[in-house]
């Protein structure tokens, strides 16, 4: 019965690898190997807890009190031979998996750079109540709730945070990694492929955080740059008054550009949040928190 | 200045239909119960033989009994999310907006860990511990009351939230900012903070209590090597609560230093570290873990042994798996957060070490597989739950591990798949734990036997709700779904969040089962009536009577080997009939009842509240209240009645002749 | 039925684990020290708060501008000598001189005041210039730990109070002897910890 159940919930999770939108169905390096790990220690541990759930429900049925067939042995409970086994085989188990998932830290590591002969596109996230910003320094433009990227060239992300923790997450992509203020994370990820991916924050934030939610849009590498230029053409100019505006609590906002931003605005961001107590901010603060 | 600090008419929600009609239940309930005990006139019998009690079957009585009661009021939390996320799918909001959603969730969580599986266990170390080690009491019985009625004024603050202001919309691990002033204003994480400060230091005080009571009240003859299994595992639990709680109590004050007073540990501003928070919180957060389970990997081990009519298998491994995971379990705190962006090699550090953790829980799961090889397994409703809590702690396990490792980490952290996961190893391994322990002592507690046929219905639904409920929460979190999400827009997710509460109604229905089991229990209690050993059981509670007297044990018994009882009972098979010697009587020092636990949580209680509403005057007198029953407490003389060998000599006799029948 | 099993005759004495209940004066003092333990314990997470935060004082002043060497020795001479005071108060106790007792119970508890009053000063010193707990992360974590011990030392002082009224009202009786021996092991905790924060906070914070 639990067999059968885990069994099918295991052929949905394969049938389901073709459509879901997760970790399953990769777009890009990161992700891929990401899969590639998590599949490598699921299949060494499944080969040593099936049988082990087998020969659980084997022995507990045999050894029933009403089979008259097998035998007793209220004596048996010790034997250096089995306790060594009983040691190992775990043990060995976890060498195993120990290995990959060491491996696994070094290879995947969030802060290293995707090896490619193009150079990365860079982008300044920061996450704001509840929505999320990207700043491109190098185009000198910036975008909300809409991250677009040009397919087949890795991105460097540096992510902080104007407040409240959030977790930047890109499924198809690759892992997540924390935003939190007064500091900056780094990430890299690449799509492979033209696409929409699902992105979202991954670290409970307040009341909007549900909304939180942003598209990624891979596109050509020519039409990156129509974009880019199509965005230095409209919209408005991200300057501190802006971002004063823009970091308001509100949720389930429609994505825009800026067409400008104000330099080196990612390194105020993680200064102010980190500025001496100023009892007038804290006002401010507190009282916008509470406005909404 | 107002009188009543940030107290007035608007912090109960008369506008919110759900939490008024919880809230007029809760006190309709409250009201009908205390004034039925009154009207029948239990007061002075509740007061005299539980609320002052010293007793530690008293008092393990009540601490389940509380376990129990919130489980309900935790669990229809559990419902209440499960059916908003099976509605509030595309466009739709659900039911819950998310003020009230974020609350649910936080209350589900802080509840279910700190009001719910922790009195589980600790009301079942309480009552089991001093018989199993052959004495008369705890350590310090007083304070065992103590620690009890401080729990349990947590557990009133936590209720009082529902309708008084309105519980933390954080999470139950109030990740700091958010948790700050500056982003939680209202008076939610105060609840949370003094809820788990004051049920904190009764907690603590449980730790020292057993850790004094299993190194330094055994037995006569009852050496290390001696003790039963569950004595180890609680020894190692309570050596996590004494090493662990502190560091809790220590970041929550510096938490609540910030919100009272300005200060700047985790703050946004002032150059306040948040991530320090987050270390702090899981150096406390993962021992916890292992407090919870430990606990039930001792019950396991009593279940599996006694059910299979043998020893257990590997008694050395197992203790020092035991003492092991103990170790470990402070070594691993990082792999809660894998994605905050720490070094590689701090990541596959931590990684490594979390593994290292699986091979003393895998060398239990293979010493309780040879226990039952080669026995002769009666299939009584505990060990189904032991069977079914080994192949699905297996599973929850193995997706643990999964988690260790660092960048499977990175795409199912914070996703349903975590979520699936820690409910498969609490669900799995400490609530199917507890159910088992509950089942095998019960007729120790009460002097009669569960209801078979309703435990095992109670069983069957608890585990295929389980797998229903959070199989699909595993696909769910591959397949991208982030927890604590109030609506979501992706319908693909929706069918499996359907199936997820359909299991949580199975598991309802196994609740249900339980409620059933227990009242029809108690009606047929005449037919159901037990011996001081039902189960032909191996330890040394199995030798007192059921329910024992308050002394335990008319003469301490003497100890020459493990699994003593057994071998006590092999050996007079053998002699046939070779009738001992009267035992000689002696008379026993026991513990005065005391009411300082009650009067103590009484001002507990005045004390949060009247911080968490800054009502300070109020606060300075509960203080004052405190201080004022600890030094009245400390001037009483005599602290022991003593019970006359006589009485002791008539009460054994006729026990005695009762199994002699 | 009886579970006792008589020990056999010419077997070795039961080793220490295995003589049965320990006496309740041993088991006192042993579950204090368990308590003692989880302070220190309580106590090493505000440390590592202090360690984290150190060089956090958002441009506010640092410990090498506010720390004075001089009344801080003063403060570990007065608290070190407590101890020793509340050391012949044990002896005085132990051979039930009353007299005695109050006597080093009365000096300890003066050092401890003294103590507690420098402490107070300093704190009152360093909020009157600016430095209070509000200004940045570095000082909410000195003010936490430091005071925090403080606490520690103010409750000593109450308890010693509540304990010589004991002494006067019930006698050097076995709970009132116990609860002594307890007040020393936490006064002698206290000086530990104050030890380990003399050199984390004020000779370590002294140094750039």
């Amino acid at each position: 019965m639990r067999l059968r159940l885990l069994a099918t919930s295991l052929i949905g999770v394969v049938t389901l690898a073709g459509c879901s939108e997760g970790v399953l169905s990769p777009q890009g390096p990161v992700a891929a190997a990401e899969r590639l790990v998590l599949f490598n220690s699921l299949g060494i541990m499944l080969a040593i807890v099936i049988p082990t759930i087998l020969a659980t429900l084997g022995v507990a049925f045999w050894f029933r009190s009403s089979n008259g067939r097998a035998r007793y042995l209220p004596d048996f409970e010790y034997s250096g031979r089995l306790e060594l086994l009983v040691w190992s085989i775990p043990a060995m188990t976890v060498l195993l998996v120990g290995g990959v998932a060491w491996v696994g830290a070094h290879d995947l590591d969030p802060r290293k750079p995707i090896a490619s002969a193009v150079d990365p596109v860079r982008v300044q996230v920061v996450s704001l109540d509840w929505k999320w910003l990207f700043i491109y320094p190098d185009q000198g433009i910036a975008s909300v709730n809409r991250l677009t990227i040009p397919a087949g060239t890795p991105v460097s992300f540096e992510l902080t945070s104007s407040g409240v923790m959030n977790s930047f997450f890109v499924p198809q992509l690759g892992g997540q990694i924390y935003t939190m203020a007064g500091m900056a994370t780094h990430l890299h990820l690449q799509a492979d492929h033209p696409g929409t991916y699902r992105g979202l924050s991954a670290q409970y934030s307040g009341e909007g955080f549900a909304d939180m939610r942003f598209a990624v849009d891979a596109v050509p590498a020519a039409a990156f740059s129509q974009w880019v230029n199509a965005t230095r053409d409209a919209g408005p100019m991200l300057d501190a008054q802006a971002y004063a505006d823009l970091a308001r609590p509100s949720e389930a906002v429609s994505p825009f550009t800026y067409r400008d931003v104000a330099p080196d605005l990612f390194n105020h961001i993680q200064s102010f949040a980190a500025q001496p107590n100023d009892p007038a901010r804290l006002a401010v603060l507190t009282s916008q928190r509470t406005d909404k | 200045m107002n009188l009543l600090g940030k107290l007035d008419w608007s912090a109960i929600p008369f506008d919110q239909p759900i939490i008024m009609g919880a809230g007029a239940f809760m006190v309709l309930a409250i009201v009908g119960i205390l004034s039925w005990v009154t009207l029948k006139g239990y007061v002075p019998y509740l007061w005299r033989e539980w609320i002052t009690s010293v007793d530690h079957k008293r008092i393990g009585v009540m601490y389940f009994l509380l376990a129990l009661v919130m489980l309900l009021r935790g669990f229809s939390d559990a419902i209440m999310m499960r059916a908003q996320q099976a509605v509030a799918a595309g466009g739709s909001q659900g039911y819950l907006p998310p003020e009230h959603f974020d609350q649910v969730f936080s209350a589900h969580g802080t509840i279910m860990i700190f009001f719910v599986a922790m009195p589980f266990v600790i009301g079942l170390m309480n009552f089991v511990l001093p018989l199993q080690l052959g004495v008369r009491d705890v350590a310090f019985p007083t304070l065992n009351s103590v620690s009890f009625w401080l729990t349990a004024s947590g557990v009133l603050l936590i209720n009082v939230s529902l309708v008084v202001g309105e519980f933390a919309k954080t999470g139950w691990i109030a990740y700091p900012p958010l948790s700050e002033l500056q982003f939680s204003p209202g008076v939610g994480v105060d609840y949370y903070l003094w809820s788990l400060q004051i049920s904190g230091v009764g907690t603590l005080l449980t730790g020292i209590n057993f850790v004094t009571t299993i190194l330094k009240l055994r037995a006569p003859g009852m050496g290390y090597m001696r003790m039963p299994v569950f004595c180890w595992t609680s020894l190692a639990a309570n050596f996590l609560i004494v090493a662990a709680f502190p560091v809790l109590t220590a970041t929550l004050a510096m938490l609540l230093l910030d919100r009272y007073l300005g200060f700047h540990f985790f703050t946004v501003d002032g150059q306040g570290n948040a991530m320090m928070y987050v270390n702090l919180f899981w150096v406390w957060g993962h021992p916890e873990v292992y407090i919870l389970i430990l606990p039930p990997f001792g019950i396991f081990s009593e279940v599996v042994a006694t059910f299979s009519g043998k020893p257990l298998f590997g008694y050395r491994s197992m203790v020092a798996a035991t003492m092991a995971i103990c170790i470990l379990s402070f070594l691993v705190w990082l792999h809660h957060f894998f994605t905050m962006g720490a070094s590689a090699d701090v990541n596959g550090f931590f990684g490594v070490m979390t593994m290292i953790i699986a091979v003393p829980t895998g060398v239990k799961v293979f010493n309780w597989l040879f226990t039952m090889y080669g026995g002769r397994i009666r299939f009584e409703v505990p060990i189904l739950w032991s069977v079914g809590f080994m192949v699905t702690f297996v599973i929850g396990g193995m997706t643990g591990v999964l988690m260790a490792v660092p960048p499977a980490d990175f795409q199912l952290h914070n996703s349903l798949f975590l979520v699936a996961h820690f409910h498969n190893v609490i669900i799995g391994g400490v609530v199917f734990g507890v159910m088992a322990g509950y089942n095998y002592w019960f007729p120790k507690a009460f002097g009669f036997k569960l209801d078979e046929r309703w435990g095992r219905a109670s069983f069957w639904c608890w585990l295929i709700g389980f797998y229903v409920a959070f199989m699909p929460l595993y696909v769910l979190g591959l397949m991208g779904m982030t927890r604590r999400m109030q609506h979501y827009d992706n319908v693909a997710w929706q069918p499996w969040l359907v199936v997820a509460t359909i299991g949580t109604v199975i598991i309802l229905g196994g609740i249900a089962c339980q409620i059933v089991q227990l009242v029809v229990s108690i009606r047929d209690r005449d037919l159901l009536r037990v011996t001081g050993d039902p189960w032909n059981g191996r330890t040394l509670e199995w030798s007192t009577a059921s329910p024992p007297p308050a002394w335990n044990f008319a003469v301490l018994p003497q100890v020459a080997e493990r699994d003593t009882y057994w071998v006590t009972k092999q050996r007079a098979g053998e002699q046939q009939a070779q009738p001992e010697p009267p035992p000689q009587y002696e008379p026993i020092e026991m513990p005065k009842n005391s009411p300082v636990g009650f009067v103590n949580a009484f001002f507990a209680v005045v004390i949060g509240f009247a911080l968490i509403w800054h009502i300070w005057w109020m606060a300075g007198l509960g203080l004052f209240g405190t201080f004022l029953t600890i030094l009245i407490f400390a001037f009483r003389d005599g602290d022991e009645t003593e019970v006359p060998a006589m009485q002791l000599a008539q009460f054994d006799r006729l026990y005695r002749a009762g199994v002699a029948i | 039925m009886n579970v006792t099993v008589a020990v056999e005759a010419g077997k070795p004495l039961p080793s220490a684990s295995e003589a049965g209940p320990a006496p309740k004066r041993v088991v006192v003092a042993y579950g204090f020290w368990i308590f003692l333990l989880s302070d220190i314990v309580m106590f090493s997470a505000l440390f590592a708060g202090y360690a984290v935060l150190r060089h956090a004082t958002a441009g506010g002043p640092t410990g090498a501008e506010l720390f004075s060497q001089g009344r801080v020795a003063i403060e570990t001479a007065c608290l070190l000598a407590s101890s020793y005071t509340c050391g012949l108060m044990a002896l005085a106790v132990n051979s039930r001189r009353r007299h005695g007792t109050y006597l080093a119970a009365l000096l300890t508890f003066a050092l401890g005041a003294a103590f507690l009053a420098l402490e107070m000063r300093e704190f009152a010193d360093m909020i009157a210039h600016g430095a209070s707990p509000q200004r940045s992360a570095f000082l909410s974590s000195f003010f936490a730990l430091v005071g925090c011990h403080g606490i520690h030392v103010a409750a000593g002082l109450i308890w010693l109070g509540v304990m010589m009224a004991q002494v006067a009202v019930k006698g050097l009786q076995a709970p009132v002897l116990r609860r002594l021996q307890c007040f020393s092991l936490f006064w002698h905790a206290l000086d530990i910890i104050w030890i380990g924060l003399f050199t984390v906070v004020y000779l370590m914070g002294i140094a750039p």
